[in-house]
């Protein structure tokens, strides 16, 4: 499929080849079905929601329920207040749901539907029943991507549900950010191991990781509480992690609810796990567990047995921009050599954050933001790596390229680890250290002469 | 205990019983707005129709979604180029929407095709160009004037309709490329296969039935579809439509402007193969070609029948779900499973229409739902209902399924055997038995039955 990919690497403006990115409205929905009992609306064709749902489900393997307007021609002409409105009454009468996240598409987008407008209206005219809540999010597809449309429903949740009460509560807030069910779950474990309250929104654990009980649960029983996101405004701090998907809505909270907040990255790898369990533990007032200091240790320890298969590997991330600004960190840890690295996503403050980290240890090291997999590809073609790590669609250049490659981020359609195994904390960091040593040396036990096959390694 | 799963009171004209009298079914509406729906759009019929033209240029004009969603998420293989599993975007942004994105489309397009050197290129219209007004078509012109090969323009604007629609652009837009290749050397037993997409090389499959018995295979639409192939199409002697809601539309065409007639088949299971090849067979009015197509046809069954006896006696009684796309698929699945020993339930098409439900009604057994353009909720609750033991759906129906402790086939973009013709009948079978029959059910508390536990573990002390 790649056979087209060249050498000589041409300035593109209007081309897009295989990219490293998709729209906000699926990053919106993700993160709205992080609300418990919360139903994700489409305000749109119903091609977009069709298209989020199937995309969700092949990355999760999980039934994913979201509403649509059913846009017609009809809609773009005249707007789609009707569409919305009917859409209202028909999802409470129907679905019942607790609250409902409306997030927009380019078509409601350039029609320009006001969205709280149409809400106070169908409120008005009983469309919204007492007690139930809709908020809304502007998620324009030809803007950012799909982590500016989780970033944008984490704000609306803030904007619309979080109060400050004058009551502080003994609870931290986190905003995890467009991470995984499995990493949402892993924060709720590190901060019960602490001893510590949090209230974390989204939550998708327990929403998109569910069991199999043979019953059909339209709302499971994850999520967070539209009580707990509310209570998020009366919280000692919050932690923030991420600066695209995160960092907004913690703003948004402070400035809102004069709720303090650490902005820090993503939890992958040694340091910044200290950083994030010291930022819980401060704000919180406790001491580190021994149980914490444990895994941590047993992660050193793994990391000491294992450098030499690490130290100078040139690597070639790609992914959303605060996972792969994460993940440097840890290949840095490692020291390895993240030697090309780029994000679908637009936003300088990647490239800024990137240049920090490797412009004294990898100088010669390629960052962009805003590129894509075709771009990547070229720049592997001029110069090999030894480990490639992508979401699902880099395996295509792995196989072209013949080069060995960890599955990372967002979508994952093949394989089915992410569902179970978080790779932020000190355990997520021993899950991405199996992986990528698995990978180099499967490839080299393939790949090596007779002779230097080796049975001990 | 799924108190929850209730009906919109809108959607009852659309679900019917067999048996239990009732007028027609309600369809080929418009989804009701704030429905779950299971539907796509305009778009999506266009994009999942084309798509399988390996040699041709797949370019999608509008914002990132619609690119990603639809980049290589279809198992259509070709057995050459395989350009079209790349996904090209304009990749549209604000300024775009702002000032119009033809340039932009422009400069792809000229760019791609200088690269690729494609024999045709596609151009899909999304929403937004539908309403930022870019003339698309005068794009493709100017381009194909500079390059030399078709640039077609598919008007596939997302919200201008449903996934038929899509359908009917796409057919449109190939239409545009037939008529211009030379047709010379086709023979007078020839014919295209319309609506098989070679999805786990389906198409290969069936191709080679037809050339067995003698029929010479023009071009296969879309399946490992070549644009040279499609130029010259027009010299067959006979259209076979499979998928027939996506591709009737292209077959009437050619009938009114190329006088080819066409049939309706479907290559489902062992009837439908048989009755395909029987019908080809006899519109050549070819003793011969008879005669080889009954050859083949009670060798293949001779070879399948024993295995499928063997799953059968294990399936006897079961009840299946199906829900796909068109309605030609279900009558194929209705009676494939019925070679099995299993019922059909409940049967659903996202796009059937009023004559495909009353063939439902007549095929199906007494008490089986019939419902149009359903959603997850209705689904979920008539599998509980009549107690089935699999369901035959798309990606969006597999973890439904899954999640009520139900077996599962992917009839659908992501099945990854072939599913068609005498062997696909096979693997179909081999799919349903090992679905159906998984121990993973036994674990599953809705399903678990008692000592099943002690059953197991008997069998593995055993």
């Amino acid at each position: 499929m790649l056979n087209g990919t060249t050498t000589e690497i041409a300035e593109r403006k209007a081309l897009r080849i295989n990219p490293a990115k998709t729209c906000q409205p699926i990053g919106a929905m993700y993160a709205a079905l992080g609300i418990h009992g919360c139903m994700p609306h489409s305000h749109g064709s119903q091609g977009c929601c069709s298209y989020h749902r199937s995309h969700l489900t092949r990355h999760f393997k999980e039934p994913v329920m979201a509403t649509t307007s059913s846009f017609t021609e009809g809609a773009s002409v005249f707007g789609g207040l009707a569409n919305l409105t009917q859409a209202l009454r028909n999802i409470f009468t129907i679905y019942d749901p607790e609250i409902v996240a409306v997030h927009t598409t380019c078509l409601s987008e350039v029609i320009g539907d006001d969205i709280p407008t149409i809400i106070r209206k169908a409120r008005e005219e009983g469309c919204i029943p007492d007690g139930k809540l809709v908020i809304h999010a502007n998620t324009p597809s030809f803007v950012g991507s799909h982590v500016y449309g989780f970033a944008n429903m984490t704000t609306a949740m803030v904007n619309y549900l979080s109060e400050k009460t004058g009551t502080v509560l003994n609870q931290v807030n986190v905003i995890p950010g467009f991470v995984e069910p499995a990493d949402m779950r892993e924060i709720k474990r590190i901060a019960a191991a602490m001893g510590v309250e949090i209230v974390m929104f989204p939550d998708t654990s327990n929403v998109l990781d569910g069991p199999l009980t043979g019953q059909y649960k339209m709302y499971p029983e994850g999520g967070a509480t539209v009580a707990q996101i509310k209570s998020a405004g009366d919280s000692i701090a919050t932690v923030a992690l991420g600066h695209f998907a995160s960092h907004v809505a913690a703003a948004t909270l402070e400035s809102k609810c004069k709720v303090p907040a650490a902005f820090l990255e993503l939890p992958i790898g040694v340091s910044a796990t200290d950083r994030f369990v010291d930022a819980i533990r401060g704000y919180a007032g406790v001491e580190v567990p021994a149980a914490i200091e444990l895994e941590r240790g047993r992660l050193v320890d793994l990391m000491s047995d294992l450098h030499q298969y690490f130290h100078g590997k040139r690597v070639a991330v790609s992914g959303d921009p605060d996972q792969v600004i994460a993940l440097t960190q840890f290949l840095l840890e490692l020291e390895m050599k993240p030697v090309m690295c780029i994000t679908g996503s637009p936003g300088n403050a990647f490239e800024k954050r990137m240049h920090e980290l490797l412009d004294s240890v990898v100088p010669a090291a390629k960052i962009k933001q805003n590129a894509d997999l075709f771009e990547l590809h070229q720049w592997m073609k001029n110069e090999p790596v030894d480990l490639l790590i992508t979401n699902t669609y880099g395996k295509h250049i792995a196989r072209a390229e013949n080069v060995p490659f960890v599955r990372f981020g967002f979508p994952i359609l093949d394989r089915a680890g992410h569902r179970y195994y978080p790779t932020i904390g000190y355990a997520g960091a021993t899950r991405l250290i199996d992986q990528m040593l698995n990978a180099l040396l499967d490839h080299r036990d393939r790949t090596c002469s007779e002779e230097w096959f080796e049975l001990v390694q | 205990m799924n108190s929850d799963l209730n009906l919109l009171p809108s959607r009852s004209t659309s679900i019917t019983e067999v048996g239990a009298g009732g007028g027609a079914v309600v369809c080929g509406k418009v989804s009701l707005a704030g429905s779950v729906s299971q539907r796509a759009c305009v778009f999506c019929g266009s994009r999942v129709v084309l798509y399988p033209i390996a040699d041709a240029l797949h370019v999608v004009h509008g914002p990132i979604g619609c690119a990603a969603y639809t980049w290589d998420i279809r198992g259509a293989r070709s057995s050459g180029p395989q350009l079209f599993r790349n996904s090209f975007s304009t990749d549209l942004q604000e300024l775009d929407v702002v000032y119009g994105g033809e340039a932009k489309l422009e400069r792809t397009l000229n760019k791609l095709i200088d690269r690729h050197h494609p024999k045709a290129a596609f151009i899909y219209s999304t929403c937004i160009v539908g309403l930022i007004g870019d003339d698309v078509g005068a794009v493709c012109k100017r381009v194909s004037a500079a390059k030399g090969i078709p640039v077609l323009q598919v008007q596939s604007e997302g919200f201008k309709g449903t996934k038929k629609d899509g359908y009917k652009a796409a057919c449109e837009a190939v239409f545009r490329l037939i008529g211009t290749g030379d047709t010379a050397s086709i023979g007078p037993h020839s014919i295209n296969l319309l609506g098989d997409f070679n999805i786990a090389g389906e198409t290969w499959l069936v191709r080679e039935y037809f050339e067995r018995i003698g029929v010479e295979v023009v071009a296969t639409i879309t399946g490992d579809g070549r644009v040279d192939d499609i130029r010259r199409c027009h010299g067959a002697k006979l259209n076979l439509v499979q998928c027939a809601g996506s591709m009737t539309h292209l077959a009437k065409r050619l009938q009114d402007d190329h006088g080819i007639p066409f049939k309706k088949v479907s290559f489902f299971g062992i009837e439908d193969m048989a009755a395909a090849l029987y019908g080809a067979a006899e519109f050549f009015a070819d003793a011969v070609l008879m005669e080889r197509a009954r050859e083949i046809v009670s060798g293949e069954v001779a070879r399948i029948m024993p295995q499928l006896r063997a799953w059968r006696t294990e399936l006897e009684g079961r009840k299946a779900a199906i829900y796909v796309g068109g309605a030609f698929k279900a009558f194929s699945l209705v009676r494939a499973l019925r070679t099995l020993g299993m019922r059909t339930a409940l049967v659903g098409t996202q796009t059937g229409d009023k004559d495909d439900y009353e063939m439902l009604r007549e095929m199906c057994d007494p008490g089986t739902i019939i419902v149009d353009d359903s959603n997850p909720i209705e689904l979920a609750k008539f599998c509980l209902e009549q107690e089935v033991d699999l369901f035959i759906g798309g990606v969006k129906e597999r973890p439904i399924a899954y999640k009520l402790g139900i077996g599962f086939c992917d009839h659908n973009h992501e099945r990854k055997e072939a599913l068609a013709g005498f062997e696909g009948m096979l693997n179909f079978a081999r799919e349903v038995h090992a679905s159906v029959t998984s121990p993973v059910w036994n674990y599953v508390p809705r399903r678990a039955r008692p000592k099943s536990r002690e059953t197991t573990r008997e069998g593995n002390a055993a």
